[in-house]
């Protein structure tokens, strides 16, 4: 296994303020992993700089040994990487169809086969095809938002907080299908501040803290670690002494 | 439907249109306020379409219409006049520097590339902002460029603050309709096309658009660009109808007139800034004139408040009523269709009555 996206180094500041401080760090071909911490720590500021949302301010991303640290977003896209952002964002006064084209955009060849594949993977939109967006509940917004990512065809797609705002038994059908799509030979890097189902989704993962990479592991070592269990699983170290 | 049986629909109706069009003129008097209401309506339906096509589909809010549309009259005017008569209209200026005269078709087109053309130029600062702000700007284009136009050392070109005239103009109400059609249908098939939903995509969510790969600058540009062409080559279709222009006409006044149609209709509605077009200048035109008259008796009762310029508070009070309580408009951002009166009227009446609509019709 190569990697297929090397972070070193990124520095990334809004005005002055230092959200992301000197990380590094590697995904895998075929890996999910995870970036978690609890708000502000940088998390989505570093997928924001990966896509070209936010120029770094100094550090490099090679993806697939490529430097797009200075690229702007649809030369990202083009290359493989898309964003799922933050909050589902779908284009709510466009059908559901028309939101899977939008996601298409920057390719210029057929699509039939994607928009199969995509409405095999989510049934309910197949269903919903013609409706507008804005109409659909959360779980299935998020679904058009993770369908809208794949019909770019990405190498490596990003997720920013999947399971925001959903309800529990919604987020462990969108954790289904990220591994899913992990398995049709999807990379994922995913962010989230539910570390529970992500660490155990993902096959490795990062600890951010105000900016910086405080740990990094197995989804299972970090799962066990007594550190993250207080800090971000809800169990106190005592009560599992 | 299918799609054959919708085009041959659509085309009919076009040619029924221009069929009724063309026997009404040969039928009413030439002064008919019809006319007057027509050509004009047509002229507006395509400035509001293409301001639609910024502000409805492309979630800019800019109100430099007027600036643009000035722009293309001026740039019809002076490419038309006659060299014949160019010594009396620049009178003041020893006939001008100008001294050949375009076809018509080619001086309406080049009056929206010289409206393009200003619309790329000032979009490179203007469109960087938003909402609010970007039609603040716009709007101070507007009128910068008004000022600009009636400036005296520009006199050669523009006639400073004088009236320009003697261009060609149009007669048959036809002219402006096949004109604005032809516009109206290239907005249209813009809209529908993958830069069309990508406009869409940009005014729902720029941010999600921008993950997407739309390039945000590019696209805002393309759009501000296009309507401005649009604009432009309307403002030259009202020079034609109004035989005259000055700069002092195109005040803010009529971006707001124009925005007027534009809301009533339903913003992000192509056919609904066409209906509402007819039918806000048939009202400001014709219908409402009765309120300018001071001594309009019902009865014998005097009926206070009129005067001079009174219908203008009516639309006023609509567009305050419009924004409070209907604010989708007409049409929303739906569009009128064959198809969609096909299937209301399939849907409300079952399938014979349809059939005998159908027949009526066709008669």
């Amino acid at each position: 296994m190569s990697s297929i996206l090397e972070i070193k180094d990124l520095n990334v500041s809004y005005g002055g303020i230092k959200a992301v401080k000197d990380i590094s760090f590697h995904v895998e071909e075929g890996e999910i992993v995870t970036l978690i911490g609890a708000n502000g720590a940088g998390k989505s500021s570093t997928l924001r700089s990966i896509v070209g949302l936010e120029k770094p301010e100094s550090g490099s991303i090679l993806f697939n040994e490529k430097e797009i640290a200075s690229l702007p977003t649809d030369r990202i896209v083009v290359e493989g990487i898309t964003l799922v952002p933050e909050g589902r964002r779908v284009f709510s006064d466009l059908t559901v169809l028309e939101n899977l084209k939008i996601g298409a955009y920057m390719r210029k060849d057929a699509l039939d086969e994607d928009i199969k594949w995509v409405y095999d993977l989510f049934p309910r939109l197949k269903e919903r095809s013609w409706q507008l967006a804005g109409t659909l509940s959360g779980g299935e917004q998020q679904m058009l938002a993770i369908g809208r990512a794949l019909m770019s065809r990405p190498k490596l797609i990003m997720m920013d907080e999947p399971s925001l705002g959903l309800a529990p038994i919604i987020v462990q059908g969108v954790f289904d299908i990220i591994r899913e799509i992990n398995k049709q030979g999807v990379t994922i890097l995913l962010v989230e501040q539910n570390a529970n189902m992500a660490l155990k989704a993902a096959h490795r993962a990062y600890v951010m803290e105000t900016g910086r990479i405080t740990l990094s592991g197995t989804g299972k070592e970090l799962a066990e670690n007594e550190e993250i269990k207080a800090a971000y699983l809800g169990k106190s170290k005592e009560a599992n002494v | 439907m299918s799609k054959t049986k919708k085009i041959t629909w659509n085309v009919g109706l076009i040619a029924a249109l221009l069929i009724i069009l063309f026997i009404l003129e040969q039928v009413l008097p030439s002064g008919s306020m019809l006319f007057t209401v027509l050509k004009k309506g047509a002229i507006y339906a395509l400035v509001a379409v293409s301001m639609n096509l910024l502000n409805g589909f492309t979630g800019l809010f800019s109100l430099g219409q007027a600036g643009f549309m000035l722009l293309g009259a001026y740039t019809y005017a002076i490419l038309t006049i006659p060299s014949a008569s160019r010594a009396s209209v620049y009178q003041y200026y020893n006939g001008g520097i100008i001294n050949f005269a375009l076809p018509v078709p080619i001086a309406l087109i080049a009056g929206g590339l010289v409206a393009a053309i200003f619309a790329f130029l000032i979009g490179l600062p203007v469109l960087r902002l938003k909402s609010d702000y970007l039609a603040i700007a716009t709007l101070g284009f507007a009128e910068i460029i008004r000022a600009v136009f009636q400036w005296d050392k520009l006199g050669p070109v523009t006639n400073g603050s004088n009236l320009l005239r003697s261009f060609p103009t149009f007669h048959s109400v036809l002219y402006p309709f096949i004109v604005s059609g032809i516009c109206i249908a290239l907005i249209v098939l813009l809209i529908n096309s993958t830069y069309g939903r990508a406009f869409k995509a940009i005014r729902d969510d720029e941010i999600a658009a921008e993950a997407m790969g739309i390039n945000l600058a590019h696209h805002k540009r393309l759009a501000f660009v296009i309507s401005s062409f649009f604009a432009g080559v309307s403002g030259g279709l009202l020079a034609m109808y109004q035989t005259t222009i000055q700069a002092s006409m195109f005040k803010s006044a009529m971006t707001y007139e124009i925005l007027l149609i534009v809301v009533i209709g339903g913003i992000g509605s192509v056919t609904g800034s066409c209906i509402s077009s007819f039918l806000f200048i048939a009202c400001s035109e014709w219908w409402l004139r009765f309120l300018d008259n001071e001594n309009l008796y019902i009865g014998s009762f005097h009926v206070p408040l009129l005067r001079p310029g009174f219908r203008k508070v009516v639309f006023a009070i609509v567009i305050m009523a419009m924004v409070l309580f209907y604010r989708q408009g007409i049409m929303g951002t739906r569009e009128f269709s064959v198809e969609g009166c096909y299937n209301f009227f399939q849907k409300r009446f079952g399938k014979k009555s349809v059939k005998k609509a159908g027949d009526t019709h066709e008669q």
